[in-house]
């Protein structure tokens, strides 16, 4: 019961920062029907783009507050990634749109290769690891000698991503922007019609996107304190099986999703076996494919001749 | 851009403020991951320094390059695109393509004397290995992937799990039982075709970007399962000393009952090296001409029928799922002949050489070829893998960026750029006309542009 329940919170944190990567792959697939390969890698540019931010705020400008340096590597990370991400719609999928079908995923899947060992060749392929910024934890009871405890570093990823999620939430729902990636998503020709700017539409999408996934970028790297050129692939392809297990194109699915895939793969390392933890994550891809193509919150795919 | 009317003059001044913001743009982009680098100091703390000059000379390179484009290349390329296309193509396209393939096939085999003969059979070795072998494994496996994602249109991401399931069959077979080269191909190859029989039965449902994601999955977790699978496969550290081929019960040995000794030569490695070239050139071979054959039978025509359009398919009676699961098969067959040569050729396997990134080359090859066109396919491999072993040997670069530069680490890099390009240039890949197998009066060959979307 302590370790489920030390578990849940393990698999709460890591489900937040799924969940803020999938919401990436679940926008842009429901904007141009598209599976953002590289998004995976965008999230790993952005810890690097927050890791820089840490540095100089700590080393160089000697800045000790704690709030203060998480805001500004928030902020910083948040910007660049866009940055880049919008570059990246802008040369590498653009030119595309309405192209023959496979060719946006192959030059998504370039783009990805392009990005981890550009990062490889500019910032070096060792792992690079900081000393932890939040210490601390909230213990919460003990019995049994064990003790459940919820660190602080937890408690932050749990209230930015929450808070957070509802900037976006607002975003998507209330403003004219929302609106607008509302209706490109149903029908971009009818969208342009009635007067909403697609291009700008879809840039946007990307920028909120990559917005998203340098929060989780950030909070990974408070979390971990490690990262590398290759630590894109495999949360990407989780946070992508989170996007398909909520349904994708399914905003607040892709966030539960994300959640689930969390809360699975840690009680997974912790009840069956932690070298085939990627394993458990890959089935529950495989299986939600076949079984419930349409994910838990998606609409049902209809085939029409 | 052909809508437009034709622009005589060019505009120096927006092309100058298009340059401007590119620069601005580019230095926005460059600047964390460029502009700064993070360096463990003597006491393993992270530590940044800055790299300035290199910055500004991207900065610089990419500003000078948007204006050279928007100046010179633009203009150009709107110039050409004004010229009225010919209805026929020239007679020197019809002659290349009636004479490429028996001239292409003329050169692979009379390769190997023709590099021996101009590098000496020391540098032979390096020509034979890293340019003849490594291309013509990619290209077997290119035209292997070919058969299930530009026949049957089926997107198969995780095509490496077939190629490691050839190589560890290969080696644990070898090393176990002592089987030789020649017993071991079609084991491999029947055990690959197995599992992609049963890695393909799960996917049947899927289309599209789902198959390739679940098969990407699948790719995965076969690899996942080499690396944690220690007492069958001994986990990371691989398979080491597997039995390497002999010449029809001849080894490639020193010793008195090696091949050089049986032929009275002198011995030299290269013997060895030849022999695995012309296997690997005769299996690719095997694999193109069993595909040219197929694609006239009834099951090769359900391919491409599947690939156009499945509901046409299914409602013309065609059994869509044993159409796709002989394309799998056929596909995963050709990956285990490829892998068990692998495993023979290296003498070494690790999960190391199974990852994603092997599965994700060889599509690129398939859909930068032009998916379903053998040649090319043949030339996207030459260009791609051929292309980045060229990497490895440009050392005159050192001499201009200084001598810690290593051109190798560039070459993913140039890899995954290049497939941006080729997507960006020709879309349909760099052959993109389609041959077709069946035909009323006479055979015509068609630009796929024309060609129905296929949602396989």
């Amino acid at each position: 019961m302590e370790v489920f329940l030390q578990q849940l919170i393990n698999g709460i944190t890591l489900g937040s920062i799924y969940g803020l990567i999938a919401l990436g792959y679940t926008m842009v697939f429901g904007i141009i029907g598209m599976v953002n390969f590289a998004h995976g890698d965008v999230f790993m540019v952005s810890v690097f783009i927050a890791l820089i931010a840490l540095l100089i705020l700590t080393t160089w400008l000697g800045i000790s507050s704690i709030a203060l340096t998480l805001f500004v590597m928030l902020v910083v990370a948040m910007v660049f990634t866009s940055l880049v991400n919008w570059v990246i719609e802008r040369v590498a999928y653009r030119p595309l749109r309405g192209s023959f079908r496979l060719a946006p995923l192959i030059s998504a899947i370039g783009m990805s290769i392009f990005l981890s060992n550009f990062v490889q060749v500019t910032q070096g392929p060792r792992n690079k690891s900081t000393s932890p910024l939040v210490q601390g934890e909230f213990a919460l009871f003990t019995r049994n000698d064990f003790q459940v405890t919820l660190p602080y570093k937890y408690l932050i990823i749990w209230v930015v991503t929450a808070v957070l999620l509802g900037c976006f939430w607002y975003l998507v729902a209330k403003t004219s922007l929302g609106r607008a990636q509302r209706a490109c998503e149903q029908d971009q020709k009818m969208a342009a019609l009635v007067g909403v700017d697609v291009d700008r539409t879809i840039s946007a999408t990307f920028v909120i996107a990559a917005a998203l996934a340098a929060i989780a970028g950030t909070m990974y790297l408070m979390n971990y304190g490690v990262v590398s050129f290759a630590d894109g692939f495999v949360p990407g392809v989780k946070a992508f099986t989170a996007a398909v297990l909520g349904g994708i194109g399914s905003l607040p699915g892709a966030v539960i999703g994300g959640l689930l895939i969390g809360l699975i793969e840690t009680m997974w390392s912790n009840y069956v076996s932690i070298d085939y933890k990627d394993v458990a994550a890959f089935s529950v891809l495989a299986i939600t494919l076949i079984f419930l193509p349409q994910g838990l919150f998606g609409r049902p795919d209809v085939e029409k001749v | 851009m052909a809508a437009h009317a034709p622009k005589t003059r060019v505009d120096v001044g927006r092309a100058l403020k298009d340059a401007g913001l590119t620069a601005l743009l580019a230095f926005g982009l460059f600047l964390p991951l460029i502009g700064f680098l993070t360096v463990q100091d003597f006491n393993n703390n992270l530590v940044l320094t800055t790299r300035w000059p290199l910055l500004f000379s991207v900065v610089a390179v990419i500003a000078v390059g948007r204006l050279a484009y928007s100046l010179v290349l633009a203009p150009w390329l709107a110039a050409r695109a004004q010229r009225p296309v010919a209805a026929t193509p020239p007679a020197w396209r019809a002659f290349v393509g009636r004479w490429f393939t028996p001239f292409a096939i003329g050169f692979v085999l009379v390769y190997p004397p023709f590099v021996i003969l101009t590098a000496g059979w020391g540098g032979a070795v390096k020509w034979l290995d890293n340019f003849g072998i490594q291309v013509l494994i990619y290209i077997m496996l290119g035209w292997g992937l070919n058969i299930v994602v530009g026949l049957a249109g089926l997107l198969d991401l995780g095509y490496v799990a077939f190629y490691a399931v050839g190589a560890y069959s290969y080696a644990l077979f070898a090393k176990e039982f002592g089987l030789s080269f020649w017993i071991l191909l079609p084991i491999a190859g029947i055990l690959a075709s197995f599992w992609g029989v049963l890695l393909g039965f799960p996917v049947l449902r899927l289309r599209g970007d789902y198959l390739a994601i679940v098969t990407l999955a699948f790719g995965e977790i076969v690899r996942i399962v080499l690396i944690n699978f220690v007492d069958l496969t001994n986990g990371y550290a691989g398979i080491s000393s597997i039995p390497r081929p002999t010449f029809f019960g001849i080894p490639f040995t020193a010793n008195d009952d090696g091949f050089a000794a049986v032929f009275g030569l002198e011995f030299t490695p290269v013997y060895r090296t030849i022999f695995l070239y012309y296997v690997i050139l005769g299996l690719a071979l095997l694999t193109a001409f069993v595909t040219v054959r197929l694609r006239r039978l009834p099951v090769g025509r359900a391919w491409e029928a599947l690939r156009e359009d499945e509901i046409a398919c299914r409602s013309l009676g065609i059994n869509t799922t044993n159409t796709k699961l002989t394309a799998f098969a056929m596909g995963a067959m050709f990956a285990g002949f490829a892998g068990s040569f692998f495993a023979a050729r290296q003498g070494f396997i690790s999960p190391d050489s199974f990852t994603f990134m092997e599965s994700a080359s060889i599509v690129a090859i398939v859909v930068l070829g032009g998916m379903g066109s053998q040649i090319g396919v043949a030339i996207a491999a030459i260009a791609m893998i051929g292309g980045t072993e060229i990497m490895r040997d440009l050392d005159f670069l050192k001499h201009i960026f200084g001598p810690t530069f290593d051109p190798t680490q560039y070459r993913m890099l140039l890899f995954g750029f290049a497939m941006v390009l080729i997507m960006i240039w020709k879309p349909r890949g760099l052959i993109s006309t389609r041959d077709p197998s069946v035909f009323l009066k006479e055979r015509k060959t068609i630009s796929s542009d024309l060609v129905g979307e296929g949602r396989g």
